[in-house]
């Protein structure tokens, strides 16, 4: 496979939010707004970046039967680790993030691409995958995040002063002035709804794509996980 | 057969242990090297979140350090022990900072922090952790809404006891129309908290600080 390619299928063919639908618990659960979305998204990278550095590594001391249970031991191994130091290191970061990343040791795509690419290819394709099927999420996040957000709230980059201190309360931009807020998006049934919006829209591009390219092709079906 | 059978189990099981201890040995590092900064910057968000209800000028002992273990108490709703926080001033008790739990939210418990002034007068209320829905029951944080500061200068003196209720049931307290359940709760809680502050004043003060406090 060539870098490419992974980048391709991490940001678009095989996108973690829109079409493999893995990891769907946090993703619905953190999409309200988009500095929520942005942060589980920027942990995700992380730990998948990480992960699939070891797993790549450790792939040739890694008996096959009992391959699973080594790869969510080293995921929660890597994910305490990260949640430990950048509680003593980077405190302010870890305000914001610090609720996502334990949150990150059940995240299915994590495992998924540890098994699915990391224990077949060397260290830095695996890495690149892990960081663009990581960026894939985080795009899908933002979006949702910031459909919620506008909908549910009619602002955007709300909380961002959480990451940014006080000063950063000016970035908060208000699309919809004297909004009284759209309860439905912010609550989980609109993260269902945006979500499957998102994916229509999804296909509906690509199929677009196909039919100017080969008009009689017929359109993809999408793969459909827990 | 079954001798192979076993050995080659034998074998699986060893490298999964080598995995966990590699594993093990290396979470027991670094929580032991991040141990020390963590404490600090907990220590450092508590003070933080001590510091937006209790005014700077009515503490000069160490507040944290100084804390002591407080079992669960029925009035303050808390289920477990809790920890509670005595400011000194020259030596003098000025104010306790006080864990409580609004057991009836619209979605659950309510967990307030609340720092009472030596005289029984609220210096302020935070909400620490709520469940209330977004956008409706959620303006008592202090994020979405200035609504809990209501509580600031109040006490069982300034109000009696019929006063300490939302407007809505003929108190003295704001609410939002269509959530009134959510500073129900808060009301009751804060209300109760200053009925067992006054109750205990000198037991709390005397409280030896607990010892686990490095």
């Amino acid at each position: 496979m060539s870098y490419k390619e992974i980048i391709w299928s991490g940001l678009w063919k095989n996108n973690a939010g829109i079409v493999a639908l893995l990891g769907l618990c946090p993703l619905l659960a953190v999409s309200t707004t988009v500095v929520n979305g942005l942060g589980l998204g920027i942990a995700t990278i992380l730990v998948m970046t990480c992960s699939n550095a070891i797993v790549s590594l450790a792939r040739q001391w890694i008996p096959r039967e009992i391959r699973i249970p080594v790869y969510i031991l080293i995921i929660a191994v890597l994910v305490t680790i990260i949640d430990l130091s950048m509680n003593a290191y980077v405190q302010p970061l870890y305000l914001v993030l610090g609720i996502f990343v334990p949150l990150i040791v059940v995240n299915c795509n994590v495992l998924g691409r540890a098994e699915a690419f990391a224990s077949k290819n060397p260290v830095f394709p695996s890495m690149v995958d892990g960081f663009m099927v990581g960026l894939g999420l985080t795009l899908i996040l933002a979006v949702l995040g910031a459909m919620r957000e506008i909908l549910g709230k009619g602002t955007l980059l709300s909380g961002i002063d959480l990451a940014f201190g006080e000063s950063a309360k000016a970035w908060v931009i208000t699309v919809i002035p004297d909004y009284h807020g759209f309860l439905l998006a912010v609550l989980p049934p609109g993260a269902f709804i945006g979500l499957g919006l998102l994916i229509a829209g999804k296909n509906w591009l690509d199929q677009r794509q196909a039919s100017k390219a080969e008009p009689v092709r017929a359109p993809e079906t999408v793969p459909a996980a827990a | 057969m079954s001798t192979g059978y076993f050995r080659y189990s034998t074998r699986l099981a060893l490298v999964l242990a080598a995995f966990a201890l590699v594993g093990t040995s290396l979470l027991a590092l670094i929580f032991d090297a991040t141990k020390g900064n963590i404490a600090a910057s907990e220590k450092k968000a508590k003070l933080a979140l001590i510091a937006q209800i209790l005014p700077a000028g009515l503490v000069d002992n160490d507040i944290i350090g100084e804390a002591a273990n407080l079992p669960p108490q029925k009035e303050l709703g808390t289920a477990e022990a809790t920890l509670i926080y005595r400011a000194f001033k020259d030596g003098k008790p000025s104010a306790i900072v006080l864990e409580a739990i609004a057991p009836d939210g619209y979605a659950g418990k309510i967990k307030l922090l609340i720092a009472i002034k030596e005289n029984g007068e609220i210096s302020g209320v935070r909400v620490v952790l709520h469940k209330e829905t977004p956008g409706l029951g959620d303006y008592i944080e202090i994020a979405k809404s200035q609504w809990i500061k209501v509580f600031d200068g109040t006490s069982l003196e300034k109000y009696s006891s019929k006063d300490w209720k939302v407007k809505k049931d003929g108190g003295q307290f704001d609410s939002v129309a269509g959530a009134t359940i959510t500073p129900r709760a808060v009301v009751k809680a804060v209300h109760k908290a200053l009925g067992y502050y006054s109750a205990n004043r000198e037991k709390i003060f005397s409280l030896p600080a607990q010892e686990t406090a490095k």
